[in-house]
């Protein structure tokens, strides 16, 4: 990329994230405060308040209506934003299905943090697992550079005129909203480049009058939700052509599935979010051990990236799989199970060992890492598809 | 319709020739229903029941509002009856989303509408925006929602269609079912009256956010319900309208019945017509005496066990609050007055010490 296009500034992650928003010229904001998100929205509140983003900024009363509003707001013809976390969203979560149903392409940023109870404002993935099935498209950021780069994304990704699906950003709460980080800042040039205005297909206005939310009879309803379906899965080639795209723009390309050092790999990690970027420290170390590990990384959790996983995961004996939720009474971690789903069936595919780790913020250090590897490799046979371990909880 | 300056003016879409820039004058008042716009927007074939009051509450809205409305309706009867997909009885752009809501989605359309306007990706004229809840709605699931909204001030006007129950889901009690209604979550028995509780104040509750318009209105009385409609829609920031709405179905009542049941209503001070124009209460239509609660009671079997006793309690009740509202209207109008003879008093004052201090 030309280096007159972008400037590298220290900044913390979640003004990184309203920075990105300003960037994108978003015209309604819409949220209300939960730690960890507060302090996106803080920054957003003073930016239109500097009259540095001309958005009209919607302090709502609750995030049910945080969500409800941006809604309207996008079937007004408005990019919206909105950021939640945990609780938030187990609120919202009514109306971030009916979002998806009517094919708004609004954008949320999920500061991911564990649901109560006991209360606990740190991170985990529960929150988001609790609407999985909700519609839209989700995807995972590793850094303060690609939470950044990911919020323009879903905006490019949500507004095609052949997506007009909504999409979550999730970003692990605290690790990825209140952590200074070195990061490349692109010039408003390169986002205009990227992100054409946003032309709704329709919008509640006089001049055109459309009915929205109509209610579906049984007769109708089945054929509704393939429609739904078959539009989500759909998005994938356009997910990854905005990749494309933006890794064409700024040399900072992403994909669906990513890998570390899987080359001639016996073990493989398999992480979402933050913790990819202690799995790699713990890659290096091990390797320098001599360990044939390696690990894999998933970006995109919806729609769910099937073959590129198998692809990715190809060759290896085990597969470490690292939830950070646990689906209680169920298969394990909700990752683990998707994962296992996908490799169901298919030849030489590799063992799945599930650890739910990291719930509410707990640390996954580098020796943790090693430690799991080292009980994958003395397992003397294969573990059952429902068992899992919670890994590290004192007895 | 007149309006505060006691002029005739001419509604958008309206019958009458509108002289360029002159409001017709109050002795062309004749035909009143001719100042009905005829133009439909709700179109007829919605799936309501027979005698529906809310479909007529609705239909004259719209006439109110005129074309360049959106509409936003909770999930619920109006909903159901209007929109069953591919259908629309909707002859103005029209949102539902959820339930409890509804205030939310019109504060989202609101806020597009100001920011899309001002950067120019809309014709730069006022679209207005209405939001439709029923009493279920409005005062138990949505009450947090709309107090939001009202509270934010968004230019919005919100219409409670109150028939008194959870009709679309068969007819369970609400927060506004009147005390003794038996309805099938209260239903009268041998150890229950029915409806245990008395109706939440809705119009109350909205008025005391201190928003600049609030009223109560009755399709039985169509001419003061467009007026009401159209003043809350030509209100800058929120206004709330409380409509009374029969529901032969939920009330058991005979569907032919529905006007002169909501005139009863009003008569015998059950639902007053009155106003609330920035804190100011004004009742709209006082009889020279209330009719006997028991000639609107006894057209409603939802009622139908109550004995008279209980009619007698309830009515001594209602009066009350009749002879309340009366009272505080009669305050308000003698404080405005007292206001604004302060007002020019401290204006005087101000003037003279501002020619003193020059001198």
């Amino acid at each position: 990329m030309n280096p007159t296009l972008e400037r590298r500034v220290g900044m913390e992650d979640s003004h990184a994230i309203a920075l990105a928003v300003r960037q994108c010229n978003v015209d309604v904001v819409a949220a209300y405060p939960i730690t960890p998100q507060t302090h996106i929205v803080e920054k957003l509140a003073e930016m239109v308040a500097n009259g540095e983003l001309d958005a009209e900024f919607v302090p709502v009363e609750s995030e049910h209506s945080a969500m409800t509003v941006c809604v309207g707001a996008e079937a007004t013809g408005a990019r919206t934003f909105t950021c939640t976390s945990s609780q938030g969203l187990i609120l919202m979560s009514e109306i971030v299905y009916i979002a998806s149903a009517m094919r708004l392409p609004c954008v949320m940023v999920l500061a991911n943090r564990s649901l109560s109870g006991p209360l606990s404002i740190w991170c985990d993935h529960s929150d988001v697992m609790s609407i999985r099935d909700c519609g839209w498209i989700q995807t995972f950021a590793e850094n303060g550079q690609e939470v950044y780069d990911l919020v323009f994304h879903a905006y490019r990704v949500a507004e095609m005129p052949e997506v007009l699906t909504p999409v979550i950003l999730n970003v692990d709460g605290f690790y990825l909203t209140h952590v200074v980080e070195s990061l490349l800042v692109a010039d408003q040039e390169v986002v205009d480049r990227y992100l054409p205005p946003y032309r709704p297909r329709y919008a509640l206005h006089p001049d055109r009058a459309v009915t929205m939310g109509a209610y579906g009879v049984p007769e109708l309803f089945t054929e509704a939700k393939k429609a739904q379906d078959e539009a989500l899965r759909a998005t994938y080639p356009s997910i990854v052509k905005a990749w494309q795209e933006w890794g064409d723009l700024t040399g900072r390309h992403y994909h669906p599935v990513e890998t570390y050092r899987t080359e001639g790999a016996r073990v493989l990690l398999f992480t979402m979010g933050s913790i990819g970027q202690t799995a790699m420290v713990a890659v290096d170390a091990m390797r320098e051990q001599g360990w044939p590990v390696g690990l894999v990384k998933l970006r995109l959790w919806r729609p769910f990236p099937h073959e590129d996983l198998r692809r990715a995961v190809a060759g290896a004996e085990h597969l470490v799989v690292l939830d950070r939720a646990v689906s209680f009474g169920g298969p394990g971690g909700p990752v683990a199970s998707e994962v296992r789903s996908a490799l169901y069936g298919q030849a030489g595919a590799p063992v799945v060992h599930d650890f739910i780790v990291g719930l509410a913020g707990r640390d996954v250090a580098v020796p943790d890492f090693e430690a799991m590897v080292r009980e994958v490799l003395a397992r003397k046979s294969a573990p059952r598809h429902e068992d899992y371990v919670i890994y590290g909880a004192r007895e | 319709m007149t309006d505060d300056q006691g002029m005739t003016t001419c509604g958008p879409g309206c019958g009458w020739p509108k002289p360029p820039g002159q409001p017709l004058p109050a002795n062309l008042n004749v035909y009143v229903s001719n100042l009905i716009p005829r133009e439909e927007y709700f179109a007829a074939g919605h799936r309501g029941c027979q005698g529906c009051g809310l479909a007529l509450a609705v239909r004259l809205a719209l006439k109110a509002a005129g074309p360049d409305v959106i509409v936003v309706t909770a999930t619920g009867c109006l909903e159901i009856i209007t929109t069953p997909l591919p259908y629309t009885a909707w002859g103005v752009p029209w949102i539902h989303v959820a339930f409890e809501n509804t205030a939310a989605t019109a504060s989202g359309i609101e806020a597009a509408l100001k920011v899309l306007r001002r950067k120019g990706r809309i014709p730069d004229r006022k679209v207005r925006v209405l939001a439709f809840a029923g009493d279920g709605g409005t005062a138990d699931i949505g009450l947090q929602a709309l107090s939001g909204a009202l509270e934010r001030g968004h230019d919005l006007t919100y219409i409670c269609l109150d028939n008194e129950a959870y009709m679309n889901t068969g007819v369970q009690r609400s927060g506004a079912t009147p005390f003794g209604a038996s309805t099938t979550t209260s239903p009268a028995g041998r150890r229950s009256i029915g409806q245990q509780t008395w109706k939440k104040p809705m119009p109350a509750i909205a008025a005391a956010h201190n928003i600049p318009y609030v009223a109560t209105a009755n399709p039985s009385y169509p001419f003061d319900f467009i007026q009401k409609v159209r003043r809350a829609m030509d209100t800058e920031g929120p206004a709330y309208i409380h409509a009374y709405s029969a529901c032969p179905t939920g009330w058991r009542s005979a569907t032919d019945l529905s006007i002169h049941i909501g005139r009863l209503a009003t008569e015998t001070g059950v639902f007053p017509l009155y106003e609330v124009v920035r804190g100011r209460h004004i009742l709209n239509y006082d009889p020279p005496v209330l009719q006997p609660l028991k000639e609107y009671l006894r057209l409603q079997p939802r009622f139908r066990h109550l004995t008279d006793d209980d009619i007698a309690r309830i009515e001594a009740r209602v009066w009350r609050e009749y002879e309340a509202l009366k009272r505080r209207a009669e305050f308000d109008a003698k404080e405005e007055k007292r206001l604004k003879r302060e007002e020019a008093r401290v204006r005087r004052l101000a003037r003279a010490r501002a020619k003193g201090s020059r001198e």
